[in-house]
Parts: structure tokens; sequence; C-alpha cells
């Protein structure tokens, strides 16, 4: 099926990852951050200078013991940062370099029955890759969901190109899917970027249904997927995937140890050389940066501007990320900004001269540029929002904690990352994501 | 300008919590923030960097929009003032006589509004919304010249903190705040709202030193009362020489303005398209069964006359009070187009009907919504029942 996503926008700006992959080498450091997971309840299964392998237990669900979160390197765990009234923050580990993992024993996932395949991901920490809409939270290990959804592409500003990371790879890639394929009585769709049909690594599994999608930034967002193929209603269960995450899971049958490898993007106006790093999980930033980024106050992004993280400067990067972002701080006051002409900054709309430059890279920093308003203007997020969902309806109703309006309205289908431009494109500077995080958080403790 | 920029810095101290100026926070934030886009940073999750678009363009677009009217408005009022009396003028005489006349208005407008407006954004710890920027523009507009400073003082309190305040401040409001004002003037002063004296500066309290034969009245009156022979001619009409509301005569300055707003996107072409069409199957279907001059006035004509224009561009399409799906937004536009029509000609007690049609779709507007939501959620409904 070939879908064309008209509404959504795509945000130019300069510093596009070129496409060369540097290696760094497997010492540093490395955590892992139950902040990640939202709704995690965490217990540590380490504490400090204590020796571990790679796949060696950092920590699982309170709740779910058999959900665990397990070290991307071996080492040793040099330090666990608490927060306010002691939450966990970081479990940070030291890497030896050596790498010495824990047997998992290899198998090949087609002979595999679907809860032993359950209990390899569990037992090596990978599980945590397997997410579940609605809510975008890690998938419950007990239940059947109805189809597995993978979005080939990533489709937000300076986002890294999948096709080129996977491509050396196809036989892990197969192996994963082979995995996935377990898991499920439904099918796994692959949503991949129209017209990349004959190059696409994906056109090569078997196992998978392909669709394409054409068009702006969310088209690639795996959440907007479902919605043009088969949408999440109410009860059903689906469950998402990120195309790199698919190789550790394949690498995982294939040798039996846990492969931590991520390849990460390092983009963005304030990156000197920005291209590719071959790193793991939860890898510490600093060493990415160091004498790659511009002088000046920056910001710090694990992901992509519309939806990422703000992390230090010597902070990791976030489990689910594969990107890292540099922008400038915005904390300036700008005389008359507001009537300006502005030709530097990036607008969608037609009072600022944008639309006469649709082939200008920007630089922008994080100004919010302007104050947080009531909603006033309408109309606005229905342009960059492919859904059949009223988004302003919705969020008033996750500000008022109606939850049976909430449901009605879609908030099942929806992740924070979908509804990114509208927050971007706000006038009220409105903090779109956060409300729709307060709602989940509210669902899912009504629901139980 | 560094030196303006550290004096505001010195002197923020004494606005901020615990400052001894403290009680004058929101009146300082609403200069600090004119003056200066705020050095607010995005949160650390989320949306990292923001459309440049805010508040305060958005609604300066729509004053910049209203600038043609206003200026047209004042020379028209220097215009029909020498008419009246006979006297010569050139056009810079006519303009400035119009600007003398209008300025206190303006003034009047945003001190007693903002002033309100500012007291309720201090006592919410708010900062002060630009909605009323925009209000405080288009309250000179709508209202007859000769309307007395006081009584547009009364009504403008009322408007803003019953009409808006009370619910909320922007964002929030049922009726169309300058709307609300007109409305309060009409009903608690219509001799001043209404006949042939108060649209002509002057001409209520110097009846006598008219030239003779001179009447006041507005197109719309010469065709409510079947005179529909003494319409002014069609291009005075479309240029705006007609006696009315001080900004509502000319159908060209209105049609600048509505460019702009399309342009920039900040007024919803779908409302101002649905509202014409509306009022023109309306003008159409009177004609059908006219059984007086005024029924059989042709449609198109209905559009160039009183507020209708200004109505469709810059009443009806004030986002916070119109519907806010854009499906309803059709429906929206269309009925209160249809309305307007509808009250100006069969209701002898109105002498005209965009201001009504305009409120009472306001009232409407969150059920129209409603409805428009509502068939969202029962197709969401169906989908799951329908589902394998």
């Amino acid at each position: 099926m070939l879908v064309n996503i008209k509404k959504g926008l795509d945000i130019k700006i300069k510093g596009k990852p070129a496409a060369r992959i540097d290696t760094l080498d497997d010492q540093g450091l490395y955590a892992l951050k139950p902040t990640d997971f939202p709704g995690l309840t965490p217990r540590l299964a380490v504490k400090a200078e204590d020796k571990v392998k790679t796949g060696s237990v950092l920590f699982f669900d309170k709740y779910r013991p058999e959900v665990k979160f397990t070290s991307p390197v071996s080492g040793r765990v040099l330090a666990v940062n608490r927060g306010e009234r002691r939450m966990i923050l970081e479990v940070i580990v030291e890497s030896d370099g050596k790498d010495e993992a824990i047997d998992f024993t290899k198998a090949d996932p087609k002979d595999l029955q679907r809860e032993e395949v359950i209990k390899k991901l569990m037992d090596s920490g990978l599980w945590p890759f397997v997410r579940q809409r609605p809510f975008n939270i890690i998938a419950a290990p007990g239940d059947k969901p109805r189809d597995i959804f993978i979005s080939a592409f990533d489709s937000s500003p300076l986002a890294p190109d999948n096709e080129m990371i996977l491509k050396e790879h196809k036989a892990s890639l197969q192996t994963g899917i082979d995995a996935l394929a377990r898991l499920t009585d439904g099918k796994i769709y692959v949503g991949i970027r129209k017209a990349t049909v004959p190059e696409s690594v994906f056109g090569e599994i078997r196992g998978v249904e392909i669709n394409e999608f054409s068009g702006p930034h969310p088209a690639g967002n795996v959440g907007i997927q479902i919605h043009h193929i088969k949408p999440v209603n109410k009860g059903d269960i689906v469950w998402v995937i990120n195309p790199q995450d698919i190789l550790s899971i394949g690498r995982l049958f294939e040798t039996g140890r846990l492969n931590a490898e991520r390849v990460i993007s390092i983009a963005g106006p304030e990156v000197k050389r920005p291209g590719y790093v071959k790193t793991r999980i939860g890898a510490c930033i600093s060493p990415l940066l160091e004498g790659n980024v511009e002088e000046g106050r920056l910001r710090f992004i694990s992901g992509n501007v519309l939806s990422g993280e703000k992390i230090s400067r010597d902070g990791f990067l976030a489990y689910y990320d594969n990107q890292l972002t540099v922008i400038r701080e915005g904390d300036y006051h700008e005389l008359f900004g507001w009537i300006m002409p502005r030709f530097h900054k990036f607008s969608t709309s037609m009072s600022y001269f944008s639309w006469l430059m649709p082939k200008k890279e920007y630089r922008p920093d994080t100004n919010l540029n302007g104050g947080q308003r009531a909603f006033v203007l309408s109309g606005e997020y229905e342009k960059v929002l492919p859904m059949d969902i009223y988004p302003v309806q919705l969020l008033k109703s996750i500000m008022t904690e109606d939850i049976d309006k909430m449901e009605n309205l879609g908030i099942y289908e929806l992740a924070e990352e979908d509804m990114a431009l509208c927050e971007y494109v706000c006038t009220s500077k409105i903090e779109v994501q956060s409300v729709l995080r307060q709602g989940f958080e509210l669902m899912i403790k009504e629901l139980g | 300008m560094k030196f303006l920029r550290n004096f505001i810095d010195k002197i923020k101290p004494g606005f901020q919590e615990g400052g001894k100026l403290y009680m004058f926070h929101s009146f300082f934030d609403a200069i600090e923030t004119f003056l200066y886009v705020p050095d607010t940073v995005t949160g650390p999750r989320g949306a990292h960097i923001r459309d440049a678009m805010d508040m305060k363009r958005t609604m300066m677009m729509v004053i910049i929009a209203l600038v043609p009217s206003l200026l047209f408005g004042m020379w028209n009022v220097g215009h029909w003032h020498f008419l009246a009396f006979g006297e010569d003028a050139d056009f810079w005489q006519t303009f400035w006589f119009g600007f003398l006349k209008v300025l206190p208005i303006i003034v009047v407008s945003y001190v007693v509004g903002l002033g309100i407006e500012i007291i309720f954004a201090q006592s919410r710890k708010h900062e002060v919304n630009e909605g009323y920027f925009v209000t405080g523009f288009l309250i000179p507009l709508i209202v007859p010249v000769d309307t007395p400073l006081w009584m547009l003082a009364i009504a403008i309190a009322f408007a803003v903190v019953l009409g808006k305040e009370v619910f909320g401040g922007t964002g929030m409001n049922i009726l169309n705040p300058a709307l609300t004002v007109r409305a309060f003037l009409f009903f608690a002063y219509p001799g001043w709202m209404s006949g042939d004296s108060v649209w002509i500066e002057g001409m209520t309290k110097n009846a006598g030193m008219l030239v003779d034969g001179f009447s006041g009245a507005t197109p719309l009156a010469e065709a409510a009362a079947g005179n529909v022979a003494n319409l002014p001619s069609i291009m005075d009409m479309l240029i705006g020489i007609v006696p009315g509301s001080i900004g509502e005569t000319s159908v060209i300055a209105i049609f600048a303005g509505a460019i702009i707003l399309l342009w920039t996107g900040v007024g919803s072409w779908k409302i101002m398209l649905s509202m014409f069409a509306g009022g023109l199957l309306m003008g159409l279907t009177l004609n059908l069964f006219a059984v007086n001059p005024y029924m059989e006035l042709p449609a198109w004509e209905h559009l160039l006359l009183g507020g209708f224009a200004f109505g469709a561009v810059f009443m009806a399409t004030d986002p916070v009070t119109a519907t806010q799906t854009e499906k309803g937004k059709w429906i929206y536009g269309f009925l209160t187009g249809l309305l307007a029509i509808l009250i100006r000609v069969l209701n002898p007690a109105y002498p005209e009907g965009v201001m009504l049609a305009i409120l009472f779709m306001n009232v409407f507007a969150p059920l129209i919504d409603h409805y428009v939501v509502e068939a969202n959620i029962k197709k969401r409904l169906k989908r799951a029942q329908t589902k394998g």
C-alpha cells in the first residue's frame, strides 16, 4: 500500500549528518536511566564498584521482575546517581574495553516457542526494545499483540538514515524479524519511504508486509503509520520496535551474546563535523563532542529537536535514542523581535519570510519565541497532525481529566512524538507533549 | 539600545515577588515583553525549538489589517461632517478633522479596556494577553462617531468584565468582546446607536446648522425605509463614502485587510467565504419571496451594505469565539451570513443584523463543534466495533 501523507512539516536545519560512520573505542562511561521508561519503578540489582559483564542485570522492574535492564558493556559500576526522594536517575558503568559477555546461548528463533523467545529477550535485557501502543510504554510480556509495526525511516529533523545503518547487516535483521514473528499471530508491518523499495534493506526481508509512505514529517513516525494502515482501537494492543534494535535482537540469537552496539548520528548546526558514530546504548556523549562543537551556550539533546531530551555535556544518550543533536541555547532578549522580519528564523507563518526561501537551512535556538498563553488560534495543530484526531479537543479533555473523552478522542493511537509538531507550531506556546504525557499517566493509573 | 536593556534589568527586581512594586508586575511584564522577546527557553523534554510565530505578532497582523479601514474611516468622518455643515475642506483638512475626532475614542478604548485587563492579569498572576490590542482597535471602528466617550467607557467596562474576564480572560470568552461593547451600547442607549444623526460628527448637537435637506441616514436606513432609490452608487459603497460606523463603510479597505488576514493565515478563509455565501443565499431567497422593495434588493448588494463585510472579515473570524473545528467553520460562517441578512431585512426592530447574527452564532459555536467532534467519536467507536 502507498500512503501519501499530506499534513506535516519538514523543518530544515543546518548540520545534516554526513554518510560516514566513525568507530569509537569501547572504553568510557555508559549509563542506563530508569527515567527513559515512563511508569517504571526500578529495583537495583547492583551497587557501586560491582563488577559487571555485558548482559549483567543493572536493575529490573519492581512490579514485573522478569523485565530486566542489563549492562551494555563489561566493567564496573561507577555510581548510582539519585535525584529527589532518592529516585534512581542513572546507573553508570565504566567499561573495561574487554566486552566480556554473559552467554545466553544462541538459537535459531524459528526453532523456538514464543515463550522461549520472550525469555531470551528478557534475560538479555533486550525486552524493553519492544514497546506497545497505546501509551508508548514497554510491552507487557503477557500480552498478545494484534500486530507489530516497524517504521524503517525516521523523518524527524536531522534524523539518522536507517537504511544506511542497516544495509550491511541483512542477515541479523532477518534473524531479528524471525524472532519478532514468534511474538504475534498478526503481521509485521514495515513502513518505508516511498520510492526506496528497490534499495530498501527491508525489500529482501522475509516475513514482513511493506507499506510505502510519502510526505513530510511525521510520515516516518510509527504511530502515524499505524493510524493509516490499521489503527489502534480501544482494547487493541500493537507492539513497535526501532529498526536498529532489531539488529541487536538478531545478533542475540546468532551469537548468544548481548550486542548493545548502536550507530548514532551527531547532528545539528553547532556540530563541526556532523556524521555517525558506532557506539553503544547509553553512551556518554562527552567523547563524541571532543573538539567537535562550536563555542557558546549549547543545548545537547538526546534524540531530535522536536521530541528529544536535554542532557548535560557529560550526560548519556537515552535508551531509545540513536541521535544526538546540538543547538544553541536561546536565553537572550530580542528588541522588538516579535514584529521584526527575522530572516534568520524559520516559521510556518506567512508573516515571516521562510516561504520565500524553501531550501534554506536554519540555525535554530531554544528560545520559546514568545510567552505562554491560553488556546486562542484554531486549526494550527490540524495542519501538522496527519491523523483523524481533534488534537485541541483531546488536549482539553486531558487538562480537565475527562477519561472517557480522552479515550473517545483517540488517545490510544498517539505517542508524544506524534504531536511534537503541534507543540512546535503552537502560537500559544503550549507544552503539548507534556500535556499528552500527563494524559497517558492518568489513563494508566485509572485503567490499572 | 543596551542602556534600555540595562535599565529594565535594573528596575526589574522591584516588580518581582517581594519587590516594592510587585503590585504592578503585570504592567511591567506587558511593557517588557512588548519591548523585548523574553529570554525564556524551551523545557528539558519535548520540542526544543519553537516556531517564530507568537501571540503578539498574530494580533499585530490583525491590527495592520485594520489600519486601512481606520484611515479611511477618519477621512470619512471629516468628509461627512464638512458635507453636512456645508463647509469646504481639502483632503488633509478632512482627514485631520476625522483624526482628531476618532483619536479620543481609540484612547478611551485602550485606557479603559487595557486598564481592566491589567488589573485582572495582576490578580490572576498571568501575563497580560494580547487579545485586547485587537479588541481595543476594533471598538472605535464599529461605533458611530458621535458616541459620547463616557458611554463608550461604560460599555467597554461591561464587555471586558462580564463578557470576557468572568469567563477566564482571552481564549475563554464566549462572545466577541468588541461586539459585546456594541451590543451593550445598542440596547442600553438605543438612541445613540441608530437613527439618522449619530453617524455624522456634530449632527446630534448642532442639528440646526445643517445644510438644508441634509439627511445623515445610512444606506441601510434608507433601504429599510423602502427608499431603495436613495441608495448611494455602488462605487460609493465600495469605496465607503457613505455614513456609518467609523470603520465599517469602505468595502475596499476591508478587502485589503482581508487579504492580509488570509495571507498570514490569521483569519479563517472558510469562515469569510461561507459567511458571504450564506448572506448571498439568504439575499437570493428573499428576492424570490419579495413583497417589498427592500426584499427585492439584489442579493449581492446586501454584502456591500452596513457592517456585513466588516463583520465577515474581522468579527466572525475571531478564533476564540468562532467554531474551532474546520468543518464547524463552514457551518458557523454560513449560518452567520444567513442570519445577518434575515434579521436585517425582516426584523424592523434591528436595522442591522450582522452584530446580532455573529453574537448569536458565537453562542452556538461550541454546540456546532460538539457535533463535529461527536461525529469523529462515533466514527472511532464504529471502527472499533467492526474490526476483525
